[in-house]
């Protein structure tokens, strides 16, 4: 079954608005659509403003779509008051790249935590609470008598347990990611990436990975879509895709990707400039792509393909 | 151009201990560091948060001291002389001037209330004795050698108007405004996404090589090493645990926490397998364990890691590790 899906969704910002109604419109994300089914984890790549953050807070439901449908479990939400989305909440929750700036400095941890169960079951005891908490708590790996400590007395990995033990006590069936490592170290990105596979095991867990990296999203995920200016460029399981992309921006993204050992340093300095905006009109990376010809800025940027889909006038090929 | 002051052939650390906090509080929190740092040459010192590495770096600058930060004892010298023998003005024009700094946070490091322009031509100003008029035609050339498009916009711009990437490129053209020998780079890529971070390290590297800096690449994340790196410092617990060439360190790697820390990229193993994650967390200073600090979270400690460990307990040429299991493999 479908856990979340969304269908066309776009979603327009003003930016730079002046007293005198000069308005300039930003499309931050065009015509989205995918699926994620239960127990499965899809990642959603880009670099900073493709939109994939956008696309996270429409699945939530924390941003409004302008155009398009937002279905979870196979209902249409988009159009639903706050007071009727309440219950149905239950069902997603995110877990932010920052924890510490997403947790009340001044409430003991196990308040924080235990905020969507109290929203969620209002009957619920202080004692109730505080067993659920240490329940979650350890699921996470902490200490359950850390609960009565505030967020400073915690180091990045165990703000990002919280983070997680914080979207898990309400018993979801999905958890949006937004950048949940990125902030990390390796060693504890290791640590908390593990802690989310044995997790989605336990559990059962969808999870919908937002991430810049690439390492990270082929070691997590089944199924990636790629974004860029706002629109999905590349979409398909993860080693179709990152084996063989189609898309150049795909390929772009992996030769970005630092080396793994030094005999694979490359001349990067062709690479050097800063980069071009993208374009408005037509394919969006057109002014970065090294195969874009003219009649790339008459292309539609519409996906075509079965499970492996490109948006691309001249897409590369295995040879 | 300006660079008609000699060049110093060597920038050395010498079992350097620092502590931090006051009065029963203190503790150490690097210690008996050596490195050396040397024109055309770019050092990696490696190591996760808390291990002591930014300090290290920042004790070059002796910026630590204005933190709470003291030296317990070692020394560092450029050139033969002592950073701990100058006097306020002396440093000033050692700091910017032969030993320049990119910090991580961009953000933070610019003030957000002048221009670019203004900062800049500050910084250049400080260092040269250029006019105004020079010094903006200098900001010009900076910011054109760090590959900026519009350079008057930028130098009207404020730097809330600058992208990330943007705002790292003016860092690095800060940091080249009076055409240093040495360039301390404290995670310069780490708050960047992929395109960009690439973009930066191509930048930098271009400029390590056309200037022949010698560079201290501070970061937690091995692919930069292996992009950047001649040499490379594992540090842990305040400590240097491994050091060596840049191949010797992927290719051999004698320390277990160094090879705890190759082993734990997602690069390295297949999809859906559990990551080789280290148990537990950097001890902080005053919590380090007697004897090899890494011990408490190494596979391969026994009695024999109680004892104090010295770094070239495993050594061939200059690949030493700080480890009695270092002949192991």
């Amino acid at each position: 079954m479908s856990e979340l899906e969304l269908r066309h969704v776009s979603k327009s910002f003003q930016v730079g608005a002046h007293w005198w109604g000069a308005r300039r419109i930003k499309r931050a994300v065009s015509d989205v659509s995918f699926t994620l089914h239960a127990g499965e984890t899809l990642a959603i790549v880009g670099e900073s403003g493709s939109g994939k953050s956008t696309t996270a807070r429409i699945a939530m439901r924390l941003l409004d779509a302008d155009a398009g449908e937002v279905l979870w479990k196979g209902e249409r939400v988009e159009g639903l008051s706050r007071r009727a989305l309440r219950p149905l909440r239950r069902h997603i929750q995110m877990v932010f790249q920052d924890p510490f700036a997403s947790l009340n400095p001044r409430m003991k941890i196990w308040r924080s935590v235990a905020e969507g169960l109290r929203v969620q079951q209002p009957g619920m005891t202080r004692a109730q609470l505080r067993a659920r908490v240490a329940e979650v708590l350890q699921q996470c790996g902490l200490d359950a008598a850390m609960m009565d400590r505030y967020p400073h007395q915690f180091s990045g990995g165990q703000r990002q347990r919280i983070g997680i033990a914080r979207g898990l006590i309400v018993r979801p069936s999905v958890l949006v990611l937004d950048e949940p490592v990125s902030a990390l170290d390796v060693s504890v990105q290791a640590q908390i990436l593990n802690l989310l596979q044995t997790l989605q095991q336990r559990h059962a867990l969808a999870y919908l990975f937002i991430s810049h990296d690439l390492a990270v999203v082929r070691h997590v995920a089944e199924r990636v879509v790629v974004m860029f200016a706002g629109r999905m460029v590349e979409s398909g399981p993860v080693d179709r895709v990152l084996q063989h992309p189609a898309h150049p921006y795909t390929r772009a993204l992996l030769d970005a990707s630092p080396v793994v050992h030094p005999s694979q340093r490359v001349a990067r300095e062709e690479h050097e400039a800063q980069e071009t905006p993208p374009a408005a009109e037509g394919c969006p990376f057109r002014p970065r792509c090294p195969r874009a010809r003219d009649d790339c800025a008459a292309f539609a940027c519409a996906l075509q393909g079965g499970a492996h889909q490109v948006a691309c006038r001249y897409p590369l090929t295995d040879d | 151009m300006y660079g008609m002051r000699h060049t110093p052939r060597m920038l050395e650390m010498k079992r350097l201990s620092l502590s931090i906090g006051v009065g029963k509080k203190r503790v150490l929190a690097v210690s008996s560091v050596s490195l050396c740092l040397r024109p055309g040459r770019v050092l990696g010192l490696v190591g996760e948060s808390g291990c002591g590495k930014s300090l290290t770096a920042q004790a070059f600058l002796r910026l630590g001291e204005y933190q709470g930060v003291s030296r317990e004892e070692g020394d560092i010298l450029l050139d033969g002389v002592s950073l701990f023998t100058m006097n306020e003005a002396q440093l000033r024009a050692v700091r910017g001037g032969c030993i320049a700094m990119i910090f991580q946070e961009p953000m933070t490091a610019l003030n957000p209330v002048f221009s670019i322009g203004s900062q800049l031509t500050e910084v250049i100003r400080l260092h040269l004795p250029l006019d105004r008029r020079q010094a903006v035609e200098r900001a010009r050339m900076l910011l054109r050698d760090v590959g900026m498009d519009d350079v008057e916009g930028v130098l009207a711009a404020y730097p809330d108007a600058l992208s990330g990437g943007m705002r790292q490129r003016v860092l690095i053209a800060m940091a080249m405004s009076a055409d240093p020998s040495y360039i301390l780079a404290d995670e310069p890529t780490t708050a960047l996404d992929v395109s960009v971070q690439a973009r930066i390290i191509a930048l930098l590297r271009r400029q390590q090589r056309q200037r022949g800096l010698g560079m201290l690449l501070v970061t937690h994340d091995f692919g930069l090493v292996a992009e950047m790196c001649d040499e490379v410092a594992v540090m842990y617990a305040g400590e240097i645990v491994e050091t060596g060439s840049v191949r010797e360190i992927f290719d051999d790697p004698r320390h277990p926490y160094t090879r705890a820390l190759m082993a734990c990229r997602p690069e390295v193993v297949p999809h859906g397998q559990p990551l080789a994650a280290i148990p537990g967390q950097v001890p902080r200073p005053g919590q380090w364990a007697e004897g090899c600090r890494f011990a408490p979270r190494c596979p391969l400690a026994d009695a024999s890691c109680r004892a104090p460990v010295r770094l070239d307990a495993w050594r061939r040429g200059g690949h030493s590790a700080r480890c009695v299991h270092g002949a192991r493999t």
